[in-house]
C-alpha cells in the first residue's frame, strides 16, 4: 500500500528506507516546511498548536477566577484585575479557542479528505488565515501585557468607548484582524464543497460533518465582516471620539449591542455547528448504524445557520429595546430550539437498537447529547422575556453558555480529537487513560457549572470578584469541580503528547468505520490525501454501516 | 512553497481540470463579495439609524459637502468601470495591449477619483468637520451633525481603502499580463478581480446619494 509522491518534497526524503511510507507529516523536514506549508493537513497541525497555546492561557485565566471565588471576600485579586481576567478568559476562549477549534483544525484536516480531494481550494489563503490568526492572537498577548482589557469580551458601550482605561482600541484592532482568519477559513469551505467533491459525492452523500462545516461557514463569512465594522467604529470612537457610540453627540449605545451581537450571536452557532457536525460522525460509528434522520439532520444545520441571524435581540431585553420588538426577539429565539432539538431525537433514535460501544469519543459524544440539552433547554428559559429578568447578568447566564460551549463544543472537540487522533498522527491514544479521562472532565464540567445554575438562580451577579456569604457553599463546590476539569484537559494534553512516539501504531482504520478518511485514507495520509493516481469515485451513501442488515436488532455480538 | 503550478496551462495541482480551477476562483470572488456586502452593511446599517434619528441635522450637514465634486467623482468612476471591462474582454479577446491599456485606464481614473477625495477630506479638515475634539459645525461643538460627518469620513475612506487595495493589485496584474500570463482560456485573475473593482463602484453609487444629495434640496451648498 505504499504510494510515490510525486512532489519537490520525496527527493528530501528519498533517502528513508524503502518500505517506510511517506505521509504529510514526514513528506518533509524543518521548520520552513512548516511555516510556508500549503498543506491543509499541515496547516490543521499548526492550528492544533495556536489553539492549545490559547486554551492554556484562556483556561488558566478561568482557573484564576475559580481561586479568587472561593471565598466571599475579593482577597486574592483587586476588582480592577478580576475585570481583566473575566475579559480575557472571554476573549481568548472564544475568539481564539472555541471559534477556530474545531473548523479551523479537524475541518482543515478532514474537509479535503471527507469528499475525495486533495486540498482546499485555495491553500494559500487557507495558509494565510493562520498567520492573520496568529497575527490577531499576537496583539492579544500584547494587550493582555500592556495593561490588559476590562470591558468584558462583549466591548459594551459607552463604557468601552469612553470610561474604560485599559486598551480597547489595541484589543479591538486584534479582534478584528483575527475575524479575517476567520472569514478566509469559511470561504474556502464553502468554495472546497461546492467545487471540488469527488464524482458521486453528491450533496446528500456528504457526512454530516461537511453539512455542519458548511452551515459554519456560511456564518463565518456572512456574520464576522459585520463584527469586523462594529470594532472598527468602537476603535475610532475611542481613539477619535467621533461620537458614534456617545449618548452625549447623539451617538446611541444600543447600536453598538445591536451590531456585536448581530454577529456575537450567530458566532455562537460558529462554536456549536461543527461540534454538532463532530458528534453526528461519531454517534453513527460507535452506533454501527446508519444515521436516523439524515436529510433532517442535514437541514438543521442550515437552519440554525439562517434563524441564529435573526434573534441577535434577546440580548437587548433589558437594554432599553422596545417590548414589541422583545417579543418578536423572544419568539424567534425559541423557534431555534426546534433544529436543535431535531438533531438530538436523531442521534438518540441511531442509538437506539444500535450497536453500541463506549470508546473514549463515545464517551464524549454522549457527554455532549445530555450537556449540550441542559444548555440548550436552559437558553429557553432565557428566551422568555420574565424570566430573562430575574437571571440576566446572573450566573445562571454563565451556566447556560458554558454548559454549550464547554458541555457542547469543548466535548466534541475533545470527542473529534480521539476519534481521529490515529488518523492525524498513525498512533493510537492509550484508551483506558482516555476513558477516564473522559469521566473526569465530565464530572469535573458538571461540578463546576451545574452550582452556577442555583448561584444565578438566587441572584447572584456575574462579572464580581466578592459575593455574599450566602453564596459561599456553592462556590467553592464550583471551584473545586474546575481544579477536577483541568485536571482532566491535562491529563489528556500528556496522554496525547505521549502517544505521538510511544502510542501503539494505528491501523488504517480504527475504528472500523465508514467514510472516506477512514476508508481510503491511510494513517497518517500522505501529502495529497489518498494513493498517487487514485481517483476517488464514491458509490455509497454515508454511514453506510451494516449492522441493521445483518441484524435485525436483538443486540448481541455481530462480527464487524 | 513552490506554486506547483503547470506552466502551459496555469492548472493548480489540487484541481483536476482547468474548469474547475475557474469555477472555484469565481465562486470564492463572489462568496468574497458578499462579506464585502455586510461589511459596508455595518456601516449602512449604522446610517440608517442615525438618518432616521436625525433627518434634518444630516441635511444641514450634507450641504456641506461639495455635490460637484462628488458627481465628477462618480463619473470618474463609471469611466473606470468601462476601462475595467474593456481590459476583460480584452483578456478574453488575447490582447495583451488591450489588457495592460484597460488596466492602465482604471489605474487612472481610480487615482482622480483618490486626488479628488483628497481634495474634498483637506477641505473638511481646513473647515473643523472633521470628527473628534476639533469638530465645529457652524460655529457649535458636537452634536448628531458630527454623526454625519463620522459616517461620512468612515463608509469613504472604507471605500477608498478598497480602491487603494484595488490599484496596488493593478500593478501586479500589469506586470503579469506584461509577462505574458494571461490568456483567452485563462486568465481568471482578471476576471476576477474586475467583479471586485465593479463591486467597488456600486458602493460608491450608494454612498453618493445617500451622502451628497440629502442636502442638496436645501440650496445652502457652495
Ligand atoms: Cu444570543
Amino acid at each position: 500500500m505504499s504510494s510515490t509522491l510525486h512532489t519537490p518534497a520525496q527527493h528530501a526524503s528519498a533517502t528513508k528506507g524503502a518500505k517506510e511510507r511517506d505521509t504529510y507529516l514526514t513528506a518533509d523536514y524543518g521548520w520552513k516546511s512548516w511555516l510556508f506549508t500549503v498543506d491543509h493537513k499541515r496547516i490543521a497541525v499548526l492550528y492544533l498548536i495556536s489553539i492549545m497555546v490559547f486554551f492554556l492561557i484562556g483556561g488558566t485565566f478561568a482557573l484564576l477566577m475559580r481561586a479568587e471565588l472561593m471565598t466571599a471576600k475579593g482577597d486574592l485579586f483587586e476588582a480592577e484585575t478580576y475585570n481583566k481576567l473575566f475579559t480575557m478568559h472571554g476573549v481568548v476562549m472564544i475568539f481564539f479557542f472555541l471559534i477556530p477549534s474545531i473548523p479551523a483544525v479537524l475541518g482543515n484536516f478532514l474537509v479535503p479528505i471527507m469528499i475525495g480531494t486533495k486540498d482546499l481550494a485555495f491553500p494559500k489563503i487557507n495558509l494565510l488565515s493562520w498567520y492573520i490568526y496568529l497575527v490577531g492572537g499576537g496583539a492579544t498577548l500584547y494587550v493582555a501585557i500592556t495593561g490588559g482589557l476590562d470591558t468584558g469580551w462583549t466591548f459594551y458601550a459607552p463604557y468601552s468607548s469612553t470610561y474604560a482605561n485599559t486598551n480597547v482600541a489595541a484589543a479591538a484592532i486584534a479582534v478584528f484582524i483575527t475575524g479575517f482568519s476567520s472569514i478566509l477559513t469559511g470561504l474556502n469551505f464553502i468554495v472546497t464543497i461546492h467545487k471540488m467533491r469527488a464524482p458521486g459525492m453528491t450533496w446528500f452523500r456528504m457526512p454530516l460533518f461537511l453539512w455542519a462545516q458548511y452551515a459554519t461557514s456560511l456564518i463565518m463569512i456572512l456574520g464576522t465582516p459585520v463584527l469586523a465594522i462594529t470594532v472598527m467604529l468602537l476603535a475610532l470612537e475611542r481613539t477619535f471620539h467621533i461620537g458614534i457610540f456617545d449618548p452625549a453627540l447623539g451617538g446611541d449605545p444600543v447600536l453598538f449591542q445591536h451590531l456585536f451581537w448581530f454577529y456575537s450571536h450567530p458566532a455562537v452557532y460558529i462554536m456549536i455547528l461543527p461540534g454538532m457536525g463532530v458528534i453526528s460522525e461519531i454517534v453513527a460509528c460507535f452506533s454501527r448504524k446508519r444515521m436516523f434522520g439524515y436529510h433532517f439532520i442535514a437541514f438543521s444545520s442550515l437552519a440554525i445557520a439562517i434563524f441564529g441571524f435573526v434573534v441577535w435581540g434577546h440580548h437587548m431585553f433589558v437594554s432599553g429595546q422596545s417590548a414589541y420588538a422583545g417579543f418578536v426577539f423572544s419568539f424567534l429565539t425559541m423557534l431555534v430550539a426546534i433544529p436543535s432539538a431535531v438533531k438530538v431525537f436523531n442521534w438518540i433514535a441511531t442509538l437506539y437498537k444500535g450497536q453500541v460501544s463506549l470508546e473514549t469519543p463515545m464517551l464524549y459524544a454522549l457527554g455532549f447529547i445530555g450537556l449540550f440539552t441542559i444548555g440548550g433547554v436552559t437558553g429557553l428559559f432565557l428566551a422568555v422575556m420574565g424570566l430573562d429578568r430575574h437571571v440576566h447578568d446572573t450566573y445562571f447566564v454563565v451556566a447556560h453558555f458554558h454548559y454549550v460551549m464547554v458541555g457542547g463544543m469543548v466535548m466534541a472537540f475533545m470527542g473529534g480529537m480521539h476519534f481521529w487522533w490515529s488518523k492525524m498522527f498513525g498512533r493510537k491514544y492509550p484508551e483506558a487513560m482516555g476513558q477516564f479521562a473522559a469521566v473526569v472532565i465530565f464530572v469535573g464540567f458538571n461540578f463546576t457549572f451545574f452550582p452556577q445554575f442555583i448561584l444565578g438562580y438566587m441572584g447572584m451577579p456575574r462579572r464580581y470578584h466578592q459575593y455574599n456569604d450566602e453564596f459561599t457553599a456553592l462556590n467553592v463546590l464550583s471551584s473545586a469541580g474546575a481544579t477536577i476539569l483541568g485536571t482532566g484537559f491535562l491529563m489528556t494534553i500528556v496522554y496525547f503528547l505521549w502517544s505521538l512516539k510511544w502510542g501503539q501504531k494505528a491501523p488504517q482504520n480504527q475504528w472500523d468505520a465508514k467514510g472516506l478518511e477512514w476508508e481510503k485514507a491511510q494513517s497518517p495520509p500522505p501529502t495529497f490525501n489518498f494513493e498517487d493516481g487514485e481517483r476517488i469515485v464514491v458509490t455509497e451513501d454515508a454511514y453506510a454501516y451494516t449492522y441493521e442488515e445483518s441484524h435485525t436488532g436483538s443486540g448481541h455480538e455481530v462480527k464487524k | 512553497m513552490s506554486d506547483h503550478a503547470h506552466s502551459t496551462t496555469g492548472l493548480v495541482h489540487h484541481f483536476d481540470d482547468i474548469e474547475q480551477q475557474h469555477e472555484a476562483g469565481t465562486l470564492g470572488m463572489w462568496a468574497f463579495l458578499i462579506t464585502e456586502v455586510l461589511f459596508f452593511g455595518g456601516l449602512f446599517g449604522a446610517y440608517a439609524v442615525y438618518r432616521s434619528a436625525y433627518p434634518e441635522a444630516f441635511m444641514r450637514a450634507s450641504s456641506h459637502l461639495d455635490v460637484d465634486l462628488g458627481g465628477v467623482n462618480t463619473i470618474v468612476l463609471i469611466c473606470s468601470s468601462l476601462t475595467m471591462a474593456l481590459s476583460v474582454y480584452a483578456a478574453q479577446k488575447g490582447s495583451k495591449r488591450g489588457i495592460i491599456m484597460g488596466l492602465l485606464g482604471t489605474m487612472f481614473f481610480g487615482a482622480i477619483f483618490l486626488g479628488v477625495k483628497v481634495i474634498e477630506y483637506k477641505d473638511k479638515w481646513d473647515h473643523h468637520l472633521v470628527p473628534g475634539d476639533n469638530f465645529i459645525f457652524e460655529g457649535n461643538p458636537g452634536g448628531p451633525e458630527q454623526l454625519y460627518f463620522a459616517l461620512y469620513f468612515a463608509m469613504t475612506g472604507v471605500h477608498a481603502f478598497h480602491m487603494i487595495v484595488g490599484m496596488v493589485i493593478i500593478c501586479w496584474m500589469i506586470k503579469k499580463a506584461h509577462r505574458g500570463d494571461f490568456t483567452p482560456g485563462h486568465h481568471p485573475l482578471v476576471e476576477n478581480f474586475g467583479l471586485y473593482w465593479h463591486f467597488v463602484d456600486i458602493v460608491w453609487i450608494f454612498l453618493f446619494p445617500l451622502l451628497y444629495l440629502i442636502g442638496a434640496h436645501s440650496g445652502s451648498h457652495t
